[in-house]
């Protein structure tokens, strides 16, 4: 496959920042996309040309640390994949392939394609934990029985992956899915219950503090996650938040 | 010359880890406060060591080169973590998982930390539900177990295909917890490029800020290294990008030694590789073999023109398949351990019956299954690893068998530690899979998570706390030591001496070459000429890497190249100690398989009488031949016997 690659390219935090053309050819439709990157990158680095950084580590969709917006969606064309498991033959031969970094005031870029994203550290940090001590002397595991359906959901919720996708595809940049998926995960087990609320709380002004955006439901960030988290855990934070509001207020 | 001292308590096995811990040396709180411990790494290992240090009230510094702590290659552990909790009451328990290590091992491995580990397997799944981790439960609101691995047992609990990624957001959480606290501090992006030694003592670090390019200089009384294997000496391997093995590389350099490198493991079911672009392989969990048969077309003509792309697996008549692991084992079939199956796919494919383009591939057939089970029962048990299959190769397994190939993905060998997780340098201690203390000569399947955990959370917090009780008195440790500032230059100097090289090659290139030479020679079977062979391609490949290696940009600032330059570099030396090992190790056991060594039906044959014994290397200096030190195995409570699969 020949194709045009259109890359953003910026050195350094204080640079303007600009899209810079490559012409690619014999691309297998077998390769990944970032493996296509790879190549691109090989050729750079053989004229004496800086390489396009990015972030990348598992390469198989689980470490969220891959994060391109590519043609204008984050992770590409396909739903439910992240940018390392995108592959070539999900383009066409003579396309136009733009690639961006994640946009959002909260993810500021540091070079090229690698953002910023620390601001999600901040918020779990904010209280997406459950208080224990990691003494090992807990009661025993089987102590609590947790009926599946809520053990199910835990699960979904914690799927997320920190990527990142929901912020850049918010016209907002609100890290609401982000943060729900992490309320939601802990509220639905009797062991984060205890502090559901502070916890939702202390995470969603912790979320605003560090400029992210509001959420008006418009639910693109749904469709680009890459784990499929739903906004239904959006909705479960809401409650949560707006009952320790409630009761904070009193 | 320091000597290989154990350090294992008296008494009998059961009680060891109690008396350990009830003789450990305590630190005062108010005194915890004034220690500073570093934790490199924040995988399931490092992650758990920082937040249960932080919590105990040291001050920790906490390093990670990705750029939040929960990205850690841990998370990729897709199958499972295995305790001894007997829920299904099965007749499990501590000896019976201990004797399972030490067995799956191959007889190589220490019995009193592999005792300890199964005794403390218990208290990672009370610990995990406490933190919120979602197993998967049963409709009666219990945790729900999986069989693996060959043991006889249900024992592994898990989280779909996800368990090490839900393990590691909850140590990530409790790290979080303590980092909101104050306790531990979170350096993001940073690498560690060296260990600095005073007085015999590890007493700090250098590490590089990845984004500004600064060389910082941090001191601690202790330094614990949490920094994964290194699986990326072979270019292509199941592990990330960044998996690197530099921190443990820089210690074995100032005198930690390097225990049996050359055990790696080598999984039978990942996806082949299909070209030159190839950047990394992805592993399927190895369930898969439970239910789809291997095979090999009978006739090379076959192979061939699937190779050529005329015919496809579903062109072969049944008589003409070779389902050549159910003819060599009839007894475990399809179900053999990882090493058995890895070397009988390369034996075939070697003799010219691989059926892909690159003629490095076997069928995994699901056909009979199917037929048996049904197409939906099938997509119950293995549903989420068929889609992941499609999405990579563009082929659907339910039509078409899969094609699998082994990779590898696990190390080992590692750091060489005692009883307390310390290496050969006071205060250097090594956890998870930088060490090579639990799993012999082979890993069983969900045994690495359980291992970073109870390294993390339950025995590095009380050793290392033993340890940092003579040192209450020292004081912070300062970082204007020569020691520091030499270990600072040497750094500096090497990041010079890349940007400046101008060579005509990318470090890509270096590292593909180096994995051929290893794969190839010291990978699933190995012989004493290929060997020797390969020690001289590595030292001229490392010649021609200081020679030729370009490295565009400069060191301030984010420079991805220059980090690659950095590891490259080091996997380029382990390499070679891995073929040193390889080659002293005259017996085939477990992932290390030499074929000088094997029965006249190709099966592997181990030599108790000669090699019961961890190899621990020295370096010498630069160039140097490294010397091998050798730590005797004692079984006193398990009798040494032939794995016979047969």
């Amino acid at each position: 496959m020949n194709l045009t690659l259109k890359v953003w390219r910026q050195n350094g935090e204080n640079d303007k920042g600009r899209i810079v053309e490559y012409k690619m050819s014999d691309i297998s439709p077998d390769m990944s996309f970032l493996e296509m990157m790879d190549v691109l990158n090989e050729q750079l680095i053989e004229k004496g040309d800086n390489p396009v950084a990015f972030d990348h580590d598992c390469r198989e969709g689980i470490c969220g640390s891959c994060s391109m917006y590519i043609n204008g969606e984050p992770h590409g064309p396909e739903n439910l994949i992240t940018t390392c498991q995108l592959h070539m033959r999900s383009f066409k031969d003579g396309d136009t392939i733009y690639i961006e970094p994640w946009r959002a005031s909260a993810f500021p870029v540091v070079k090229d394609l690698v953002v910023d994203r620390s601001a999600f550290d901040a918020i779990i940090q904010a209280g997406g934990y459950v208080s224990v001590n990691t003494s090992g002397n807990t009661q025993d595991a089987n102590a609590i029985p947790i009926n599946k359906t809520d053990a199910d959901a835990a699960f979904d919720a914690a799927t997320c992956i920190g990527c990142g996708a929901c912020v850049a595809t918010c016209k907002n940049s609100s890290a609401m899915l982000f943060t729900a998926a992490k309320v939601s995960h802990l509220a639905h087990l009797p062991q984060g219950q205890v502090e559901a609320k502070e916890r939702a709380i202390n995470m969603v002004n912790k979320m605003d503090e560090l400029g992210f955006g509001n959420c008006t439901n418009t639910g693109d960030c749904e469709i680009q996650c890459p784990k499929g988290i739903s906004l239904d855990n959006i909705a479960l934070m809401n409650r949560d938040f707006l009952g320790a509001s409630l009761k904070s207020e009193k | 010359m320091t000597k290989l001292v154990d350090n294992i308590p008296e008494g009998p096995l059961v009680d060891k880890w109690t008396k350990y811990k009830a003789d450990a040396k305590l630190v005062n709180p108010a005194n915890r406060r004034n220690i500073d411990v570093i934790v490199v790494g924040t995988g399931l290992a490092g992650g758990a060591a920082a937040a249960s240090l932080g919590e105990m009230g040291f001050n920790v510094k906490s390093f990670c080169f990705q750029d939040s702590p929960r990205r850690a290659h841990s998370i990729a552990a897709q199958g499972g973590i295995n305790a001894a909790k007997n829920y299904q009451n099965d007749g499990d328990s501590t000896y019976r998982l201990f004797y399972d290590t030490i067995k799956g091992g191959d007889y190589r491995s220490r019995e009193a930390n592999v005792y300890r580990l199964a005794e403390v397997s218990t208290n990672i799944i009370d610990q995990c539900v406490a933190q919120g981790v979602p197993f998967a439960r049963e409709y009666g609101g219990l945790l729900d177990n999986r069989s693996f691995g060959g043991v006889q047992v249900q024992r592994t609990f898990y989280a779909k295909g996800q368990t090490g990624q839900q393990l590691l957001i909850g140590a990530y959480q409790a790290l979080s917890r303590q980092i909101s606290k104050g306790t531990v501090t979170m350096y993001n992006r940073h690498e560690m490029m060296d260990v600095v030694v005073i007085d015999g003592k590890a007493r700090g670090i250098i590490a590089r800020n990845l984004i500004t390019g600064k060389i910082e200089r941090h001191s601690a009384h202790a330094v614990v290294l949490a920094s994964g294997g290194y699986g990326n000496v072979f270019f292509l391997s199941t592990n990330a990008m960044g998996s690197n093995c530099t921190a443990a590389w820089k210690s074995y350099k100032k005198g930690a030694y390097f225990a049996n490198p050359c055990f790696v493991q080598i999984h039978p079911t990942c996806i082949p590789v299909t070209g030159d672009h190839q950047s990394k392989l992805t592993l399927m969990s190895e369930s898969l073999r439970n239910d789809g048969r291997i095979w090999v077309p009978k006739k090379k003509e076959d192979a061939e023109a699937i190779a050529r792309g005329e015919k496809t697996g579903l062109d072969i008549a049944e008589e003409d398949r070779d389902y050549y692991l159910e003819r060599r084992y009839p007894a475990f079939g399809n179900l053999v351990p990882r090493d058995v199956a890895s070397r009988a796919a390369k034996e075939r494919c070697d003799a010219g019956y691989g059926v892909n383009k690159t003629g490095q591939a076997v069928f995994l057939d699901f056909s009979d299954a199917i037929n048996r089970l049904g197409k939906d029962a099938v997509e119950a048990r293995y549903g989420n690893l068929f889609q992941m299959y499609e999405k990579i190769t563009d082929e659907n397994p339910y039509e078409m068998p899969m094609k699998i190939y082994p990779a590898i993905h696990y190390t080992m060998g590692g750091i060489w530690v005692d009883y307390n997780l310390q290496t050969t340098i006071p205060g250097l201690f090594a956890t998870g899979e930088a060490n090579f203390s639990d799993h012999g000569a082979n890993r069983l399947g969900a045994s690495a998570l359980m291992q970073g955990l109870a390294d993390g959370y339950f025995v590095a917090p009380y050793t290392v706390s033993n340890y940092l009780a003579d040192d209450i008195r020292t004081g912070k440790i300062s970082t204007d030591h020569p020691e520091f500032e030499k270990a600072e230059k040497t750094v500096d100097d090497k990041l010079d001496y890349f940007i400046n090289n101008n060579g005509s090659k990318s470090v890509d290139y270096f590292h593909r070459k180096l994995g051929k030479i290893i794969w190839e020679n010291c990978g699933m079977a190995r012989n004493k000429e290929d060997l020797e062979k390969a020690i001289k391609e590595v030292d001229s490949l490392r010649d021609e890497f200081w020679k030729e290696v370009k490295v565009p940009g400069t060191k301030d600032g984010l420079n991805q190249e220059l980090e690659k330059a950095g590891r490259v570099a080091d996997f380029i030396e382990l390499g070679a100690l891995m073929c040193y090992d390889a080659l002293s190790r005259e017996e085939s056991c477990g992932g290390h398989f030499r074929e000088e060594y094997q029965t006249p039906e190709g099966e592997a044959v181990r030599n108790d009488k000669e090699f019961a014994f961890v190899s621990a290397w020295e370096f010498k200096g630069e160039k140097k031949v490294p010397e091998l030190h050798k730590e005797d195995l004692k079984y006193e409570n398990i009798e040494l016997k032939q794995r016979s699969y047969k």
